[in-house]
């Protein structure tokens, strides 16, 4: 990094958390696109009013922006935090902080967390210094083993930076066994139930599951929308095949343990997988086909594989996991789509983010090193546009702490 | 006066029941598995005790190491060329829950938190532990040679912890680490408040919880005393004085008290954890080592003063209340003053299996902050630091002559997500060998599972 960045990155921190998109130039860096043109060496990205508007190379340089020389350091779009529950939950264990599931003891599919949604709770921040732009927000099964539905959230702070359609979430196998009356054939039985009746509404309305919204949410899934099946079981993952074909929904398997059992069924349906690399241990009877290269076997048999599963807090972790499935045997273009575009294609926002293609949002990231790599870190993080501070609820911690043997105490070091 | 005090009166001739019950109970079963004298060279080698050998050899013969970095080599050994390659003593988890809370984690499995009292300290977590637990192979292939099984968090006394070898035995007595102190886990702060609170007993509170605490503490004084009378009587000539009743729970805590059994005290925040050291001087003993203390970085230098250990994670915060001041920088901060004692744990059977990154990323979150920690520092965190929290130092954590042959080959730089564990050594023998699938030990349980799918 040369001193202009140093100089830039110094003044950010008087930014307002509203700060309007910002012209930038990176220069010089080694960019992946996620695109066709694949991974550009030695180039220059030119962006302002919040989009990308140049990709080149030796690109000319107005007056008064911000200019970070990249020294071929690698730019990638910014990464998916996965499914969570970011800006939806403060602390896990505090109840009323908590906001991702809906307890009913109801089949409420017209659930959507989307309201509850906080830009300032200090998981953004945490989160997206790591070089995070975007993450799924999830609805988890409380009441029934609909958990509802979310949608994609832009890491900028806004409260308005929602993306792509709604996606409706259900848990299927061993999670969900306790919420379909013991019995994961009674999941089946329930979700053909709420099915039928979303498309013949019951004369009674004493035997129905699902209230009118509900019905009315069911029918918008299977004309359009993502459905996201919780599952690991590899059989359970076939029934699910089965299921959303019958139904016409466009599912997206969720955990998948033992996915890469089936592997080229997941392929021929293309249907896509959000998986958690780091699984690797039978920690129930869903998952004892578990393993390491679970995401290697699926991305080879051309099952489209995007990373999930750190949580909220820690979603930062991601990075960790898709550097795991590139250790045991995914290619590291891969892995670095698995975070990217991937996701992005799978839920259909690849406009918004994922890739670094002209005319898009900016939501590009600068790291010190390979992204996938435990020892590096983000050095610059552009969300729509705007330049983020590097700074969150954490730093601020470490850097009141930094400090050894103050005067006063430390709550006079307000960094 | 403190009761160390009083102890150290005591004549030295007098051996309470209390160790010898101890010193034989349940014991180690655990031999070394055959080995052959294995001579690695050219490696790049972190010793655990802060230096960096390149292009150097380590021979191991009879399960111990006979040198690290030039020596005498005897004819006849197997000599493994490790060019490129790095070499780490094996990884220690100072906090594990393996085998008391095994895979696959169904309830008839979950044997780490006897919660039906706040104070449990008669509980070992040993007699919970499965030895089939898949876990163990795991964390096998991710070069941990020893650990520690701890009981849960939910009582304020949990119960004895037990250090074990990482190896396949069908009992934990075959996996006992021999001479290994016992460990008393305690927790402080929600967990115990929350269990026994929402049951309308104590404690309810913070303030409860040490109340409790120190209740028991001063019932153990008691005990002591009691012996203490009780052998006085017998050296006196009294042969008819009546034995106290021996009290399991008393038994731990005296043993703490004496010294003979290790504190390893679950606590988040830096006020309670300053609360816990007064309590120890109160009562005399030592806390060996934090766990957890996710706001240990604001109390680093009482923990260096006072050589208490920091068992940490790299990076979990959020999840409860007291966690929620967690900061990537944690470790490295607790590792900063002259002195310190810095763990990285896992408490957690994915954790275990990566503390090579878990470290990793703690160092280079410190290096971040301006802190300058090499690998040849930060592997002390999850080797000779942890080795030390256990009561383990003298005879492994460290690769040094006369040691146990707890050895790990790495496919490269362990701080990195894509070394591997190749080959993992413990007392001498290859017990993990990434190439040869006869070497990959595989518990009772996954045996025989998911037939007719091919891997």
């Amino acid at each position: 990094m040369n001193t202009l960045k140093t100089i830039f990155i110094a003044t950010l921190a008087a930014f307002s958390i509203a700060a309007q998109a910002q012209t930038i130039m990176i220069r010089g860096a080694t960019v992946h696109t996620m695109d066709e043109e694949g991974t550009l060496e030695n180039t220059d990205v030119f962006i302002s009013d919040g989009k990308i508007q140049k990709i080149g190379k030796n690109l000319a340089v107005p007056a008064d922006i911000y200019v970070f020389n990249a020294e071929g350091k690698p730019l990638t779009p910014g990464f998916f935090a996965g499914v969570s529950s970011i800006g939806i939950t403060e602390v896990s264990a505090v109840e009323e902080s908590y906001d991702g599931g809906l307890a009913l003891d109801e089949i409420r599919p017209e659930f959507n967390v989307v309201p509850a949604y906080n830009p300032h709770s200090s998981l953004v921040p945490v989160t997206r210094i790591e070089g995070f732009s975007f993450t799924l927000l999830g609805a988890d099964p409380k009441g029934s083993i609909f958990g509802g539905q979310g949608r994609m959230v832009a890491l900028d702070g806004g409260y308005e930076s929602f993306f792509g359609g709604a996606v409706l979430f259900i848990n299927v196998g061993r999670d969900a066994s306790s919420l379909s009356g013991k019995s994961r054939a009674g999941q089946w039985m329930l979700l053909n139930q709420a099915m039928n009746e979303a498309d013949n509404p019951p004369v009674s309305t004493e035997s129905a599951l699902l209230t009118r919204a509900g019905r009315g949410t069911l029918s918008v899934f299977t004309d359009s929308g993502k459905v996201v099946f919780d599952v690991d079981r590899a059989s359970d993952i076939l029934e699910t095949l089965r299921f959303a074909n019958k139904y016409g929904l466009d599912a997206v398997i969720l955990g998948g343990a033992e996915a890469w059992m089936v592997a080229e069924q997941l392929a021929s349906a293309n249907v896509p997988v959000l998986l958690n690399p780091l699984v690797n241990l039978p920690g129930n009877f869903d998952s004892l086909g578990s393993r390491l290269d679970n995401a290697a076997i699926l991305e080879a048999a051309g099952v489209t594989v995007a990373i999930s599963g750190a949580g909220s807090h820690n979603a930062r972790k991601q990075r960790q996991m898709a550097g795991t499935a590139v250790s045991y045997g995914m290619p590291h273009a891969a892995g670095i789509a698995s975070l990217t575009s991937n996701p992005a294609r799978i839920f259909g926002v690849e406009d918004q983010q994922g890739s670094i293609r002209r005319n898009m949002p900016a939501n590009v990231v600068l790291w010190n090193g390979d992204p996938l790599e435990v020892t590096s870190a983000a050095e610059v993080v552009i969300i729509n546009g705007k330049l983020i501070p590097m700074e969150s609820r954490q730093t601020k911690l470490r850097d009141r702490y930094l400090s050894e043997n103050p005067e006063m105490p430390r709550a006079y070091i307000k960094p | 006066m403190r009761y160390t005090n009083i102890l150290a009166l005591l004549p030295a001739l007098i051996v309470l029941p209390v160790s010898a019950a101890q010193a034989e109970a349940y014991p180690s079963t655990y031999s070394p598995l055959p080995s052959d004298a294995t001579l690695i060279t050219r490696a790049t080698i972190l010793t655990g005790t802060g230096e960096r050998l390149e292009d150097a050899s380590l021979l191991m013969s009879g399960g111990k190491i006979a040198f690290v970095g030039e020596g005498d080599v005897p004819a006849g050994v197997t000599t493994i060329d490790a060019s490129g390659r790095w070499v780490t003593p094996g990884l220690i988890d100072a906090h594990s829950h393996l085998g008391v809370y095994p895979s696959p984690g169904v309830k008839a499995h979950s044997d780490g938190n006897e919660a039906t009292k706040p104070a449990t300290p008669n509980v070992w977590a040993e007699h919970s532990v499965w030895p089939q637990d898949p876990g163990f192979s795991r964390a096998l292939a991710g070069g941990i040679t020893s650990l520690q099984t701890l009981p849960g968090s939910a009582n304020l006394f949990g119960g004895r912890g037990v250090t074990l070898k990482n190896v396949y035995s069908t009992s934990y007595q075959g996996m006992k680490f021999p001479g290994a102190p016992h460990g008393l886990k305690m927790a402080c702060g929600e967990n115990p408040k929350r269990v026994y609170g929402d049951r309308k007993q104590l404690p309810s509170t913070r303030m409860g919880n040490v109340a409790a605490y120190r209740e028991q503490w001063i019932e153990a004084q008691k005990y002591i005393a009691d012996w203490s009378a009780y052998e006085k009587k017998l050296a006196d000539g009294k042969e008819d004085a009546t034995p106290p009743k021996r009290d399991l729970k008393l038994e731990t805590l005296a043993g703490v008290l004496k010294g003979e059994i290790l504190v390893h005290q679950h606590c988040y925040r830096a006020d309670e954890m300053m609360t816990i050291l007064d309590m120890a001087d109160e009562f005399g003993y030592k806390v060996t080592a934090f766990h957890h203390g996710v706001e240990a970085y604001k109390i680093a230098d009482v923990l260096a003063e006072k050589s208490v250990c920091g068992a940490l994670w790299a990076d979990w915060w959020g999840f409860k209340m007291e966690a929620y001041d967690g900061i990537q920088e944690n470790i490295a901060l607790v590792d900063r003053p002259e002195g310190s004692c810095a763990i990285v744990h896992s408490d957690s059977g994915e954790g275990i299996q990566r503390l090579n990154q878990e470290a990793a990323k703690a160092m280079s979150s410190g290096n971040r902050a301006g802190l300058n920690i090499t690998p040849e520092r930060a592997i002390a965190w999850i080797t000779s630091n942890p080795a030390r929290s256990l009561g383990i130092d003298e005879q492994t954590g460290s690769l040094e002559a006369g040691k146990m042959a707890d050895v790990v080959i790495w496919s490269g730089n362990p701080f990195s997500v894509y070394a591997k564990a190749n080959q993992v050594f413990v007392d001498g023998a290859l017990l993990y060998d990434r190439d040869n699938p006869d070497l990959q030990p595989v518990s009772d349980f996954e045996l025989g599972q998911l037939q007719g799918v091919s891997k």
